[in-house]
């Protein structure tokens, strides 16, 4: 590593993060250039950590590995620095020095913890993420942010309690601290599965996710959508690589924010579901384990951060020059924002996977792995999920925001440095689409897969070209309700015409026994304080204060316990 | 000179406070204090280099009659880990005195105000010094006598400090005579009243009703002194009715002399070979210890008095320490030592920031503080770092305190404690936020008096602070010296 940096700056990340302590000193033009002179820089640092433990320490008679490579840190750390530039290319717009400090030193977060080699690091960088990007939703200064923001931070926080309590355990039963393959059925292992697998959105943990990410800021959603949950799938590949219930939670990931997203309004928040049903797909690649399943993870987080970046990035153009992201809202933007248009479609491809596009030849390994493994039904699943990500992120976003009825919006085009940063997405993902090569290189396996065998490439020409003839016909015979009420969820064709009870049928139990299980709580802490509060008012164990004779009283009753206790031995 | 350091230690104070008795100027009481606090602040760092250098207990013989027949001040790594956090509580918070004094008393009280203080910080340090069991009543007495005066020096500003001075008095009093009954009967059992002595003729007819009674009758007065839950009924009025100043002395220091004694007296007299304590003195500590931490923890919760939140706080942490003592391993006696140190930092940094506020405001609420976090940043910042500390956030000493104490928990399979502790733990975040979105989420109230600080008023607290991140990046010095001080009560034990 680099002599010319003092220690703690070579641990990769730190630099970002003590890099954004000056960012709200600095004038606006310098201060881009300082955020992408530190990404820079860091990318090289990290470019040359090979596999193995780099630096260690002791703390408090712990031994720490604060530095500490593996096969898949590579390709992990040089997508989160491309992320992390992107987002300051797209933000250079802007002059909130919150949002640039708080998005570098989260990136940096993020960065260093990719390469924390125990637990208790992890957890520091851990929560470290968590207060970093609390900012990012706190910024833009509504209630419903802020509560948004507390909701993102308890959960965000309890996962570090939980990781921690999981690590504790660990180093008491002997395995030590170091990050390590562990048994989700110990104590210990299952703790810390629940810990990343709160950060990951797993199914009944995923709230936090569509709740806080539209409630950011435009550019604070785009920084979020990379880094939380992609580290999450890092630490489960490195940690639960094999174990088979992933495969199962993976795939009911993948499906069930299909539903959610159908009856979704908010375009962004849309987006946070399909976010959530391709974290599911890597979830099983984990959870298959094998050679090609871990490719496929490592190169599905890759790309779809990259395309997911591009759809929240042209979501938050619409919405930084409309002042809505609502499907209700929105349509016929693509007069006004023909570029835009033009990234979100690439985007759009992307993550449908069209032949040419990354998403293509990513999520293919995924798929391809479980139908090697021979799950059958999880193989049914995923290829169902990548229909509802096709008509989510695919048709759903570029429809209702650029086409559909023309609402005859008077907007410019987005500002040049959001369609910098969305050309230069847009071109990666083409560049991964036309060359897998460049991706598979970096992977920590050997790539023996041939995305453009004819049965892959026909199978999945079939699959979208049917899917987009339906979406065809159903809006030439009009079954596209053409006006949508604004205040009901966003209700289109599916949930109309086809699936109107199925799906409130899945989410209304599950919110009735939330909504129901929220107010008991709520109502015994009440009472609890109720009881407290008129305990305290006036003497007793509570309060604190007794009169003289009864606390004299007390202390003999103790005594006399104490002889008796004594006594009986 | 260097010879004589463990007698200098509690007589420079002791002498000191009845010529500051005589001085009448407005300043010069103060200055004579500091300087005295400050000077056993620097003999009780060079009794901790001796001990930890040369590793053997340093004996000295008072009036060169040696033991058992004479007196003997002992320092050993226990002793010498106990002296200087209450000499460093001392210096630091005599700094702060000096604006809170003048705030709170009246000037015409400020020299006897001196004389008191020092009084109780000689009475503490001869507890800790002292090797022999009537001494330790002596300075119990001379520090409580001067404690329960100096509580009672808060009328200036609110009566209800004289009942609450009563109460301490006459508690105080019967935790002191119940220690000096069961003196009284190892005394008629052994005929001896130096430490070490009674250690060994203990040995012979330790299974006895009598001694049993003894070691009732001083574990019970202890645990008094020690507010350990359900005995803890003197220490939130004496603390919250206290001059600030005074508050943020004992909670520092007074209750963890009190361990330190009860450590001394039930590992060093009885030792772990008693049945009495194994098997009796362990349970009580444990049961007693985990109410006490939550019931403190949920009392803090709901409380709106800062002084009462934190004093109930403390209800909280003396139990953590009861636990670890409870836990009768060295493990658990060394987590013991470390949270009774830590804790000492975090409660004196919590009390004379509160000082800070309560001395423009008389007491410091949570309407008080309502927007303060503007107004009074580096005073607010302080409580919260004392506050994260007190939760146990890791790099502060909070969290190696909870992980040493979590950890002997567990290797002695306490597992359903450990959890509990960890919850309880985890419990503090409450109301340490409702302090934090008091002080920097809400609007200074309309009408409310402006609050100020000068670097004089928050630099104590932040003093404490400091050591408080301190120790708990750079730990190991202090979990070394932990680790011999608990091995000084397990030394005989393979």
């Amino acid at each position: 590593m680099n002599s010319l940096l003092p220690t703690f700056l070579q641990i990769p990340g730190l630099l970002m993060v003590f890099g954004a302590l000056l960012v709200p000193l600095l004038p606006h033009a310098i201060r881009q250039i300082w955020m992408l002179a530190i990404i820079a820089v860091s990318v090289w640092l990290c470019w040359g950590i090979a596999p193995g433990v780099h630096m260690t320490t002791q703390l408090a008679g712990l031994d720490l590995i604060l530095v500490r490579a593996d096969a898949i840190t590579r390709p992990f750390a040089l997508f989160f620095h491309i992320a992390a530039a992107l987002n300051v290319i797209y933000a250079m717009h802007e002059n909130v020095r919150t949002t640039a400090t708080a998005g570098l030193a989260y990136a940096g977060a993020a960065i260093a913890a990719l390469f924390a080699g125990d637990f208790i690091t992890l957890f520091i960088y851990w929560e470290l993420t968590a207060f970093t990007s609390v900012f990012l939703i706190l910024i833009s200064r509504s209630e419903r942010s802020f509560a948004a923001a507390m909701r993102y931070l308890l959960m965000q926080v309890s996962s570090g309690v939980i990781l921690l309590a999981g690590a504790v355990i660990l180093w008491h039963s002997g395995q030590g601290l170091n990050v390590q393959a562990l048994d989700a059925s110990t104590l210990a292992g299952g703790l810390i599965l629940l810990a990343f697998g709160i950060k990951a959105a797993f199914p009944f943990v995923n709230g936090w996710l569509q709740d806080a990410y539209p409630e950011a800021s435009v550019t604070g959603t785009v920084m979020l959508s990379a880094f939380t949950t992609k580290l999450a799938i890092y630490m489960l590949a490195l940690c639960f690589a094999g174990t088979e219930i992933l495969i199962w939670i993976g795939a009911v990931m993948t499906l069930f924010p299909v539903f959610f997203a159908v009856i979704e309004n908010d375009l962004r928040r849309v987006l946070t579901f399909s976010l959530n049903s391709q974290l599911g797909f890597m979830v099983v690649g984990v959870g298959i384990g094998s050679e090609l399943a871990i490719n496929g993870t490592v190169s599905h987080a890759f790309a779809s951060t990259i395309y997911k970046a591009l759809l929240f990035m042209s979501m938050g153009a619409v919405l930084h020059r409309t002042g809505t992201a609502k499907a209700s809202e929105l349509g016929g933007l693509w007069k006004r924002m023909p570029l835009t248009m033009i990234f979100c479609i690439i985007g759009a491809v992307s993550i449908s996977s069209f032949p040419l596009f990354s998403g293509f030849v990513t999520k293919s390994l995924t798929i391809g792995s479980v139908a090697k493994e021979g799950y059958f039904v999880v193989w049914m699943i995923l290829i169902f999920a990548s229909v509802g990500a096709l008509e989510n992120s695919g048709l759903k976003i570029p429809y209702f925001s650029f086409f559909g009825r023309d609402r005859k919006f008077e907007v410019k085009e987005a500002p040049l440095s959001m369609l910098i940063a969305m050309a230069i997405a847009a071109g990666l993902c083409i560049a991964i689409g036309v060359a897998p090569q460049l991706l598979y290189g970096i992977l920590p396996y050997a790539v023996e897969y041939n995305a453009w065998e004819a049965g892959h490439v026909l199978g999945e020409m079939q699959l979208l070209l049917f899917a987009i003839l339906a979406f065809a016909f159903l809006v030439a015979r009009g079954l596209y309700p053409p006006q949508i009420d604004s205040t009901v969820l966003n209700t289109d064709w599916l949930l109309r015409r086809l699936l109107p009870r199925l799906t409130m049928a899945i989410a209304r139990p599950i919110l009735s026994v939330w909504f129901t299980a929220l107010q008991h709580a709520k109502k015994l802490v009440m009472d609890g304080l109720y009881i407290g509060e008129r305990a305290s008012q006036q003497t007793g164990l509570v309060s604190g204060v007794a009169s003289t004779g009864a606390a004299a009283g007390i202390f003999l009753a103790v005594f006399a316990l104490l002889l008796i206790l004594l006594f009986s031995m | 000179m260097m010879h004589h350091l463990p007698i200098l230690q509690v007589i420079v104070p002791l002498l000191a406070a009845p010529l500051i008795a005589l001085l009448r100027g407005r300043e010069i009481a103060w200055l004579a204090t500091f300087i005295v606090t400050g000077v056993t602040f620097v003999i009780s760092l060079l009794l901790y280099y001796q001990v930890s250098e040369s590793g053997a207990r340093l004996v000295y013989d008072l009036g060169g009659w040696a033991a058992p027949l004479g007196i003997v001040y002992v320092i050993d790594a226990a002793s010498a880990l106990v002296l200087p956090i209450v000499t460093g509580i001392g210096f630091v918070v005599t700094l702060a005195a000096r604006h809170l004094v003048t705030a709170e008393i009246d000037q015409r009280d400020h020299a006897l105000f001196f004389t008191a203080w020092l009084l109780t910080i000689a009475g503490m340090l001869g507890q800790v010094t002292t090797g022999d069991a009537f001494n330790i009543f002596v300075f119990l007495e001379i520090s409580s006598l001067s404690a329960y005066a100096l509580v009672a020096m808060g009328a200036g500003r609110d009566r209800r400090a004289l009942p609450a001075a009563f109460n301490y008095l006459i508690l105080g009093t019967v935790g002191a005579t119940f220690y000096v009954i069961g003196l009284g009967l190892l005394y008629m059992l052994t005929g001896t009243l130096n430490l070490d002595d009674l250690a060994v003729r203990l040995a012979d007819i330790e299974q006895t009703r009598a001694a049993y009674m003894a070691m009732a009758f001083i574990a019970l007065g202890l645990f008094l002194k020690m507010a350990l839950f359900p005995l803890h009924f003197w220490l939130v009025p004496a603390y919250s009715f206290a001059p600030s100043a005074v508050a943020a002395l004992m909670a520092a220091t007074a209750t963890k002399v009190s361990v330190y004694v009860l450590v001394r007296l039930m590992f060093g007299v009885f030792g772990i070979g008693f049945v009495g304590i194994s098997e009796g003195l362990g349970t009580v500590l444990l049961t007693l210890g985990i109410i006490g931490a939550f019931v403190g923890t949920l009392a803090a919760i709901i409380e709106t008095d800062l002084k009462k939140l934190f004093a109930q706080s403390s209800i909280a942490q003396l139990g953590y320490m009861a636990i670890g003592i409870g836990i009768m391993t060295p493990a658990g006696l060394a987590a013991a030592f470390i949270h009774l140190f830590n804790h000492a930092l975090m409660k004196g940094a919590l009390f004379l920031a509160i000082g800070v506020i309560g001395a423009q405001t008389g007491r410091a609420t949570m309407r008080t503080i309502e927007g303060a976090g503007r107004q009074i940043p580096m005073t607010m910042t302080a409580i919260l770092f004392g506050g994260l500390a007190l939760i146990g956030v890791p790099l502060t000493a909070g969290f190696i305190s909870k992980l040493y104490l979590i950890r002997a928990l567990l290797e002695s399979d306490f597992w359903v404690l450990a959890g509990l502790t960890f919850v309880s733990s985890a419990l503090a975040l409450a109301y340490v936020w409702k302090i934090v979105e008091a002080a920097w989420l809400k609007p200074r109230p309309e009408g409310a008096p402006d609050l100020y600080e000068t670097p004089m008023m928050w630099l104590p607290a932040w003093l404490l602070v400091i050591a408080t991140i301190g120790f708990g990046i750079f730990a190991s010095p202090l979990i070394n010296g932990a680790v011999q001080a608990a091995a000084v009560f397990f030394g005989g034990q393979s």
